[in-house]
């Protein structure tokens, strides 16, 4: 979707602030929400990251940008934990599960996930390294990693990174099936991106689906 | 809990406390079964005490001391890198990019967050914030000027937006003057900005 969480190329984000001696979680509960999502099913066994960061991407702007990172993981959890009925909301106000509750049964989207790592699956490249590409002009609804400063490109491809289950989701953060593919780092001039703003010299690499390609 | 009344409320509001708001989530998951805050506790631990930006320093010593380790780490990151043991979770495919003095690498993530954390832990605030993830791609020279790296027109600077499962970690230059070093000091040089490319080592006074 084309929402706030594709940033790239954006003005006026907030200033730079880099802290010293930074801890891993400021506060014991981000540790908790960190640790929830690794170890939770819906996410963490069946690997629906394309999911999570649709659950992430789908939270309003203004609170995408003033939350804090671990407060965004949070709220998706409760999120997806009160959508799927595993918990409601009088559970979360009083703390407790309710009595008598059901034991909820979690079960994995369909299709099964082939997960986000790279496949043993044996799939004719439609791209080799040196081709040039042009990258489609996709304007999903759901998850897609595609960001908006590289569509309607022309790149070249560096590298054919292997076979990648695709991760984009439909509208309601469901997985739009394996439909495994090649994942190619592309290369693109920074003048190609941001005309005069780029550098003569400069390139950025975004690695792409080749569904997100064509040949230009 | 049967016999209060609060199921009863229809506008029973959740906690605004944040932290309060976790703990119920995680105090209802687990009396459903659905999470064991022992798993909980072993990760927090993992990325608090165990996992962090040393690992990847021990990369970059063993490829400034060994060149062939160097050679096999440039062509296959994520195998030479499993040789030392550093792969996992948001780390599995490990692409590393070698600065050199015509050339800067910077790592991003301007969709959400990526960081390869089996070597360098969990990104601090500033990988993940709205102000890094917007400018790397565009005004990376302007950027790593705010981090004190002052770049040559005539140098090449290579982001690296990690939109994929690809993780990228930079091979930092080996600081002029440290040809003596031991293995171990070269790994106190090596600094987690380096390895995302938003900082350059130097020896400083160092012989």
């Amino acid at each position: 979707m084309n929402g706030i969480h594709d940033m790239g190329g954006m003005e006026n984000m907030g200033s730079l602030d880099v802290e010293q001696n930074e801890p891993v979680f400021h506060e014991p509960w981000e540790g908790r929400v960190y640790g929830l999502l690794m170890s939770w099913g819906s996410w963490g066994q069946w690997r629906e990251w394309g999911s999570f960061r649709y659950a992430l991407e789908q939270i309003d702007p203004a609170d995408y940008l003033s939350w804090s990172y671990y407060e965004k993981w949070f709220v998706a959890h409760e999120n997806k934990a009160l959508e799927t009925g595993i918990v409601t909301r009088s559970e979360l106000a009083s703390g407790h599960a309710d009595a008598g509750a059901s034991e909820p049964s979690l079960s994995p989207y369909s299709p099964p996930s082939l997960g986000s790592r790279k496949l043993d699956i044996d799939l004719d490249a439609g791209f080799k390294q040196g081709d040039l590409v042009r990258t489609r002009q996709l304007n999903s609804v759901g998850h897609i990693r595609l960001p908006r400063y590289v569509r309607d490109k022309i790149g070249e491809i560096v590298s054919d990174n292997g076979v990648y289950a695709l991760q984009d989701t439909d509208e309601w953060g469901v997985r739009l099936g394996n439909t495994p593919q090649h994942v190619y780092t592309v290369k693109f001039d920074a003048i190609e991106l941001w005309g005069d703003r780029g550098h003569a010299k400069d390139v950025i690499h975004v690695d792409l689906w080749e569904g997100y390609l064509e040949h230009p | 809990m049967a016999t209060d009344n609060d199921s009863e409320h229809q506008h029973q509001d959740i906690p605004s406390d944040i932290a309060l708001r976790v703990k119920a989530l995680e105090t209802v998951l687990t009396a459903k079964g659905l999470v064991d805050p022992a798993a909980i506790d072993e990760v927090v631990d993992k990325y608090q005490n165990q996992v962090g930006p040393k690992n990847g320093a021990k990369v970059v010593a063993r490829a400034w001391s060994d060149p062939k380790f160097k050679d096999r780490l440039l062509l296959d990151a994520t195998g030479a890198i499993g040789e030392m043991g550093f792969l996992g979770p948001e780390g599995h495919h490990m692409v590393v990019v070698e600065n050199t003095p015509r050339v800067h690498n910077l790592v991003v993530c301007t969709l959400c967050s990526c960081y390869p954390w089996p070597v360098l832990g969990l990104p601090p605030r500033w990988y993940k914030s709205a102000a890094y993830r917007s400018r790397a791609v565009i005004d990376p020279r302007g950027l790593l000027r705010e981090f004190g790296v002052e770049l040559d027109d005539d140098i090449e600077v290579r982001v690296w937006d990690s939109t994929a499962e690809m993780r990228y970690l930079v091979l930092p230059e080996r600081p002029v003057g440290t040809e003596e070093m031991s293995q171990s000091e070269l790994e106190n040089l090596v600094s987690r900005d380096a390895m995302v490319g938003v900082a350059r080592l130097s020896t400083g006074d160092r012989p």
